[in-house]
């Protein structure tokens, strides 16, 4: 890059960090005043209800984008566990994600007829132990070759899967089930219209109504609440974890994995630890997918998605939750509300991600700290620079 | 008492032998010292002694226990804590952070414990007192090695290994990061010492070995050593 693009760089970055900072601030470390996190959870959930224009996706299915959204925003959240967190580039995320779904897809479809409820949580264990599985002889690998090494894990358990009958094979497993709702299947136990904005103002759409709590095929607005909701269950569970000693011990071997074994963590420990926190929390993302989707198949899974996974916690800025959440946001949902775009969007998406990663390649909104750093460096380097008289 | 005992030690990386046989002991309340020239195997004896590379052969004993292959974590809980060549300081974590990496196996923290021993290396490094909210990142070569001997000591250690404490400094700041190893030591912490900086390290040792290639080809104390024909000639330069 040349000299005008770096400072040009430089200088954009160092904008956007103010902002990054002040929106970081307000999202992530200071504990926001209760009754607002309330109210802003409130309006995410009703997001598919209210149907807001701009927001609303004029040419998909606003509640499945959500829907969609939010299963990224959970992939998110565990592969920035791995990748932000313990700095393990893990390039085959979707096997994981694939693992999940699979667990549903056979459980509740293929060889028995178990319920979703129940299914679920073994599809989070047996996800972990692939994590395990998997982690334990590699994790001693470090860097580019860790990455290597992940990727084949992606394509392993896709390719095995293909190869299986016993696992559905290339045809994957049709009519996967809904999971069970609350109340009458027909009617729910009460409905709720949603907004039709299409005049300009808001109209109550009595043709478009979601029953409470109905999983179907005509509706995602119920599989929205549910991934919702597992996703706020994430976040509660990872931010208790993040805060303490484990945090630390993540941190330190993400940044100094030598130095900190001298310190004394056991560093290996905590990579698997973070490795299978990331498998767990991608096998209920999977899990969730397959029960809204219905039908998976091996190419359901393939490798790029797992870039896509990496793409979102990258751009969002690895090691905060909340910027992985934005990254997913991003990843997921422009392209969806940009579908009139029609194939331009997808050369639109590319030109975003290259420019956010060539003027801000910490990503949108990098953990607090890191970015304050990394700004107090560029700025003793600035003024190393002046120092240096002129001959 | 001897503090450390290391037996004919060896060790590869891959098939190369980077430390051939060598044996020598530190006793307590001293500072011993490896000097040599680049390669000579000083860094990978100290990593060995962490735990932080393999042995191939041989024995290291520590405090009266048998440590050839304890974990790292285990051998700082005994008392033997490491200052990494090039400092190796969290970059991203503040002073006080880093200080408290160095005191993460400690279960005094409620007692206060732990900041007593804070308030000790804030006087061994007042320096670092007035940085106790910068990122490590962000400081000097100087301070950051402060930072490094400093986070070494936060876990109350029997024996400190400093790999290389005088690398990149200027000399003003070298003979500042001595005498506060002479201090150390004073407090009855036991030090074991890698230098490329021979005469700064031999004045101040107790104990001296010279290391070639992977094996010890002389020893004695640093006084000794300093007036040594051969040391003098090989690493200290011909005006000394």
């Amino acid at each position: 890059m040349n000299h005008f693009a770096r400072t040009a760089g430089d200088w954009i970055s160092d904008r956007w960090a103010t902002v990054g900072d002040r929106v970081s601030d307000v999202v992530g470390k200071r504990p926001v005043k209760i009754p607002l996190i309330i109210v802003g959870v409130a309006l995410v959930y009703l997001l598919p209800i209210l149907n807001l224009p701009i927001i609303a996706t004029p040419e998909s299915d606003f509640p499945t984008v959500l829907f969609t959204v939010t299963v990224y925003a959970i992939v998110a959240v565990g592969l920035n566990i791995v990748t932000g967190y313990a700095g393990l580039l893990d390039l085959g995320y979707v096997g994981f994600y694939a693992t999940g779904a699979y667990v549903i897809g056979l459980l509740t479809a293929y060889h028995f007829a178990w319920p979703f409820l129940l299914v679920l949580p073994i599809a989070m264990l047996i996800t972990l132990v692939t994590g395990v599985l998997l982690g334990a002889p590699t994790l001693r690998v470090r860097g580019d070759y860790l990455a290597i090494v992940t990727m084949g894990f992606g394509e392993l358990i896709r390719i095995t899967i293909r190869n299986t009958a016993w696992l559905g094979g290339t045809s994957g497993i049709k009519s996967i089930p809904a999971p069970q709702g609350i109340g009458d299947k027909s009617t729910g136990v009460f409905q709720i219209p949603h907004l039709d904005w299409s005049t300009g103002t808001p109209l109550v759409d009595l043709n478009r109504q979601t029953k409470f709590l109905v999983f179907g095929v005509l509706d995602a607005t119920p599989y929205f609440w549910l991934a919702l909701t597992a996703l706020i269950v994430i976040i509660v569970i990872e931010r208790l974890v993040k805060r303490g000693r484990v945090g630390r011990m993540w941190e330190a071997t993400r940044e100094d994995e030598d130095a900190a074994e001298i310190m004394g963590v056991p560093t290996f420990k905590f990579k698997l630890l973070a490795f299978a926190s990331g498998a767990f929390i991608g096998g209920l993302a999977g899990a969730l997918f397959a029960s809204k989707a219905g039908y998976i198949n091996p190419i359901s899974f393939p490798a790029n998605l797992s870039m896509l996974f990496v793409a979102a916690v990258v751009i969002g800025g690895s090691g905060n939750r909340w910027g992985a959440i934005i990254g997913a946001i991003i990843v997921a949902y422009l392209p969806e509300r940009f579908r009139q775009l029609e194939d331009w969007r997808l050369l639109f998406f590319g030109i975003a991600l290259v420019a956010i990663v060539s003027f801000r390649p910490q990503g949108l909104f990098p953990p607090g700290n890191r970015a304050r750093a990394q700004r107090a460096a560029r700025r003793a380097a600035r003024d190393a620079q002046r120092e240096v008289p002129v001959v | 008492m001897t503090l450390l005992e290391v037996e004919s030690l060896s060790v590869n990386y891959g098939h190369i032998e980077a430390i051939r046989d060598i044996s020598f002991s530190v006793e307590q309340g001293t500072i011993t010292t490896l000097i040599g020239a680049n390669g000579a195997g000083k860094t990978t004896t100290l990593k060995t002694i962490s735990g932080l590379r393999t042995v191939r052969a041989g024995r290291i004993v520590f405090d009266g226990r048998d440590i050839t292959r304890a974990r790292p974590d285990e051998r700082v809980r005994m008392g033997l804590t490491q200052s990494p060549e090039g400092r190796r300081c969290f970059p991203g974590m503040t002073v006080m952070e880093n200080l408290d990496m160095g005191a993460l196996l400690r279960t005094d923290r409620r007692t206060g414990g732990v900041a007593q021993d804070v308030e000790r290396v804030f006087t061994l490094f007042p320096r670092l007192k007035e940085r106790s909210g910068q990122y490590a990142g962000t400081m000097s070569g100087g301070e950051q090695q402060m930072l490094a001997i400093g986070r070494a000591l936060m876990a109350r250690p029997k024996l400190v290994l400093l790999d290389e404490p005088s690398m990149g400094l200027a000399p003003k700041l070298i003979r500042q990061i001595f005498s506060i190893i002479d201090e150390i030591k004073d407090q009855g912490t036991t030090v074991l010492l890698v230098e490329q900086n021979a005469n700064q390290a031999l004045k101040r040792s107790d104990v001296a070995h010279v290391l070639e290639t992977g094996e010890i080809v002389r020893s004695g104390t640093g006084p000794e050593l300093a007036v040594d024909p051969a040391v003098k000639a090989a690493y200290l330069g011909g005006d000394v």
